[in-house]
């Protein structure tokens, strides 16, 4: 995407402006948020989609800024919010993806049962062998409980009464319970 | 209902305009600007696509009047047909289900809201201004519900529990 702005003798501009993916990990702690996204303002980037979550008491956000400053700007920018070396901050740039193709269907899967190594590997290889796409996933452990919550889009031609045999069989292997449903928008 | 005069289609808003947010003002439901707002309001959900539903505030107007038309969904069980109410309040409310819902308005997303399943509305009609009592349920009083927080100023985004239960919106009516 290319702007026109103004340099700072008020001559018109064009700048590239490109989207960069600002990751941040480690210990948690108040302040993370609003520290990272103040110097991504003070660069003049636009914060576009992003998400963070505690996964077991860990920070984890990923954010997409569109900005005209280069990734090496946006890495000083953010030094101090690493420099206290209990978070990490990885930056780089991504291609424009444009806007997506026909997303397909909506399901919800939801799998639960005793925690055992290889779960999500089991179950995500089912769906991904019928042309399934995962597009949001989340997981959580508790103390010997694991659950498992996706959003998954199947092309036209899934079979998705196959899918959901194949899914059952995954289940029954693992000893785990897994549903899958649609999902039905309602226009209000 | 009452027989209303002709309708004109009317543009339809769309999220961040301000009336979006604006409660509405209680109107006299027999004043012939209120009653010729009924008319448009069902007459603009006519030619919409899909659309169950329409608030004053949809067409830029912050006033507590909405139209509702669920017969031809097939999720609806009990059905009033084509409504309009004024100065609509929820009597009561009960098995509340999350679904996923959209909204005219709101073109870019989809988001996740618990809504009730049993519903009472209270309202009054245009022409007549008589109060009357609805009781429904299943995609009646979820579309009920959404067009009584229109009229208070409210879009389902204000009513999503997360981040997580927003969502791109995956068809375009």
């Amino acid at each position: 995407m290319t702007v026109a702005c103004e340099d700072r003798y008020g001559c018109a501009v064009s700048t590239e402006l490109s989207v960069i993916a600002v990751t941040v990990l480690g210990d948690d702690r108040p302040g993370i948020v609003a520290e990272v996204t103040a110097a991504l303002a003070d660069l003049g980037g636009n914060l576009e989609d992003s998400t963070m979550t505690l996964l077991r008491g860990h920070f984890a956000m990923v954010v997409l800024v569109r900005t005209g400053a280069s990734q090496a700007e946006v890495e000083a920018a953010l030094q101090s919010v690493a420099a206290g070396g209990s978070l990490t901050v990885d930056v780089r740039v991504l291609a424009d993806s444009g806007r997506r193709p026909d997303p397909g269907a909506a399901w919800t899967l939801r799998v639960h049962g005793a925690d055992r190594p290889g779960i999500v590997a089991a179950v995500t290889r089912v769906v991904s062998a019928h042309g399934g796409n995962i597009v949001d996933l989340g997981t959580r452990l508790g103390a010997d409980l694991y659950v498992l919550i996706a959003q998954v889009e199947l092309p036209a031609a899934a079979d998705t009464a196959a899918l959901v045999s194949d899914l059952r069989a995954a289940a029954e292997a693992l000893k785990v319970t897994i549903a899958f449903e649609p999902v039905d928008d309602e226009v209000l | 209902m009452p027989s209303l005069p002709e309708g004109r289609v009317l543009d339809v808003v769309r999220a961040p305009a301000p009336v979006l947010a604006t409660p509405g003002e209680t109107v006299d439901p027999g004043a012939p600007e209120v009653v010729q707002l009924a008319a448009d309001l069902l007459a603009t959900q006519a030619v919409s696509p899909g659309c169950v539903g329409l608030a004053a505030q949809q067409v830029a107007v912050a006033w507590r009047v909405f139209s509702v038309d669920v017969s031809a969904h097939p999720k609806t069980r009990t059905c009033h047909g084509k409504l309009v109410l004024c100065n609509a309040e929820v009597v009561q409310a009960s098995r509340r289900e999350r679904g996923r819902e959209g909204c005219m308005s709101v073109p870019d997303f989809t988001g996740d809201v618990a809504r009730a399943r049993r519903l009472t509305v209270r309202g009054q009609l245009p022409v007549t201004r008589e109060w009357i009592t609805l009781e429904t349920d299943a995609f009646e009083a979820v579309a009920l519900q959404h067009e009584i927080d229109h009229t208070n100023g409210l879009v389902f985004l204000d009513r999503v529990p997360g981040p997580q239960a927003v969502h791109p919106r995956r068809t375009y009516l």
